[in-house]
């Protein structure tokens, strides 16, 4: 499988990476390559076989559905790039 | 006692309990030594202030006279832990400025055991990298050197500074992360040795997520007995990592006797690669009598689906990571990118994330988006998972045989020279995790153990591969090689 420029910044956009109309060849002739190493993989008879979950046999953790910590909201904002009123500030997303 | 920051964790330990030196002392002298040392560009974020203040209490606590064997050791901690109020950024721009709220459950251990953190170590960007040269910070840079020539090596990756640290001797041990082999290959690049337990024995909360399946925490030490040490403080249940496992703990340390006899060790045929330097053909051989010489028995083992594992490295890792780094919006910490008028949402994500994070952190992020997305799920990440399973069977049938630990070289070269691969296609570079990967994939603990030196001077190292949860035997088969590989090595001081 090839991937062309207009894959590789479809790819791109699902990233939500910009990447520049220029630099999209290079990017397409990297991703070739490195699937071209991945396509190994269908050398290899997987019939039946399951595909990984976990690595280790064991059954997931669960606790209860309850409230462990909160009330840490200047904790929680002291670190945003854009804070306001106690809240993070984005650009607008609603016309 | 001079340059006390050349001694392992055990011997100042002990000559901590002795009364023959105090912690403020080794924290001292391993101060001075990083701040001889900004040419290995190893400590990137440097926290004497912290340090001091824990020797002090570390050395109140020892004279109670009941103080765990990490009490008053100072140690340097990967960048990518995160460490409250300390800059944490995964060697990446997009964490520009993060200071966590929190401390990671392993270094929080390692504090709550008295270690002194000395600062945080330079790192491949997110933990991607073989090379230590996607780091933000800049290379870091190998205490060693080919003979009389001065260019400047790398000290391997993604745990490269970590590894430069303790070769140079800034630190006594340090804190390292493997994903696909970031502890051991760097290990063996610097003559150190570096253990990535089972996954699951160490917590990874508070570690900045590269892939989550794959991601394990380990220590990077002088020597087998301080890895021991080190390891038992890092690992335990956590509440909070969901896949940390609820085992008890065993005294590594007590389980060094040296003794193997008897004990069964793979050398598996796939390992054996087309163009494998003559050297580490030698050094594997070498290691096989050595072991076979300390009563162990050799014997040949296949591990069918070796050659698959990189391939379904690249798979896995990358989506895992895609999902992982999707987090990285410039929305809730670190760095947001300049935005233009009437740049909207949309906009403010895609310029932050191409500003963050730099060209392999990106290359990987999109090919992880790429296998995961419609259509190609199935061919690429299914058929990955499924390829694991194999691999994971492999290791399992030969354990199941009877194999106790399977000795492999630990990476495919020497340290090579900064900048030497930068031409070379990005492939070129995952191949030094072709020996330890299969290891990550396969969830089981991994040792590197400096075993000799190449023609030019460089150390070589040699990997064991163990059985689940069997740390303490492993660390013990690595101490019968080391006592028999005889390693003593150390880079000639040149920064």
């Amino acid at each position: 499988m090839s991937i062309d420029q207009s894959t590789a910044a479809k790819v791109a956009k699902l990233a939500r990476i910009k990447v520049e109309d220029d630099a999209l060849p290079a990017l397409a002739s990297e991703f070739n390559t490195i699937l071209g190493f991945i396509e190994q993989l269908n050398e290899v008879d997987v019939d039946g076989v399951e595909p990984m979950v976990s690595v280790t046999p064991m059954r997931l953790k669960r606790r209860q559905d309850q409230v462990t910590d909160g009330n840490q909201q200047d904790k929680v904002l002291s670190n945003a790039p854009d804070a306001r009123e106690g809240f993070f500030a984005v650009p607008k997303v609603v016309e | 006692m001079s340059e006390l920051n050349k001694l392992g964790l055990a011997e100042a330990r002990d000559a901590l309990r002795k009364g023959d030196v105090t912690s403020v002392e080794l924290t001292e002298s391993c101060l001075k030594a990083i701040e001889d040392a900004d040419a290995l560009n190893a400590f990137v974020h440097k926290t004497p202030e912290i340090a001091l203040e824990r020797a002090k209490a570390a050395d109140a606590r020892i004279k109670t006279g009941d103080a765990p064997s990490m009490c008053g050791l100072p140690i340097g901690i990967k960048d990518l832990f995160c460490t409250k109020g300390v800059p944490s950024q995964a060697a990446s721009r997009i964490l520009d400025g993060f200071k966590p709220e929190y401390e990671s459950t392993v270094s929080q251990q390692l504090a709550d055991a008295g270690a002194v953190m000395l600062g945080k170590l330079n790192m491949d960007e997110f933990a991607m990298g073989s090379s230590n040269e996607t780091s933000v910070y800049g290379n870091a840079v190998s205490p060693w050197r080919r003979g009389n020539d001065d260019a400047q090596l790398t000290p391997g990756g993604s745990s490269g500074g970590s590894a430069s640290a303790v070769s140079a001797d800034l630190c006594l041990a340090a804190t390292g992360t493997d994903t696909g082999g970031s502890i051991r290959q760097p290990a063996a690049f610097v003559g150190i040795t570096g253990i990535k337990p089972t996954y699951g024995r160490c917590s990874r909360w508070g570690i900045v997520a590269f892939a989550s399946s794959l991601d394990q925490a380990g220590p990077m030490t002088k020597n087998v007995r301080d890895a021991a040490i080190m390891l038992e403080t890092m690992c335990g249940h956590d509440p909070k990592d969901s896949t940390s496992a609820e085992l008890a703990v065993p005294n590594f340390e007590a389980m060094l006797t040296g003794d193997i006899k008897g004990k069964k060790i793979g050398i598996p045929k796939e390992y054996r690669m087309d163009g494998m330097p003559a050297e580490i053909e030698k050094l594997w051989s070498d290691g096989a009598e050595m072991l076979k010489a300390a009563g162990a028995e050799i014997v040949d083992i296949s591990l069918p689906h070796t050659k698959y594992a990189l391939p379904a490295y690249y798979v896995i890792a990358p989506a895992e990571a895609s999902s992982n780094l999707a987090r990285y919006d410039g929305v809730r910490y670190g760095r947001r990118a300049h935005l233009a008028q009437g740049d909207g949402i949309t906009e403010m994500y895609e310029k932050t994330r191409a500003e963050g994070f730099g060209p392999e952190v990106q290359r990987r992020v999109m090919i992880g988006t790429y296998v995961l997305s419609a259509g190609f799920y199935d061919a690429y990440y299914n058929r990955a998972r499924k390829v694991r399973t194999l691999i994971k069977k492999d290791f399992e049938d030969v354990f199941a045989a009877g194999v106790d630990a399977i000795l492999t070289p630990a990476t495919p070269s020497a340290s090579f020279g900064l900048g030497e691969m930068t031409e070379a296609d990005p492939v070129q570079m995952y191949l030094n995790d072709v020996f330890t990967v299969t290891v990550n994939l396969a969830g089981l603990p991994g040792i590197s153990v400096p075993a000799g030196l190449d023609a030019q001077g460089l150390p070589l190292g040699l990997q064991l591969i163990g059985r689940p949860w069997g740390e303490g035997d492993l660390l013990n088969t690595a101490y019968a090689l080391e006592n028999a590989a005889g390693f003593v090595a150390k880079p000639g001081k040149w920064w």
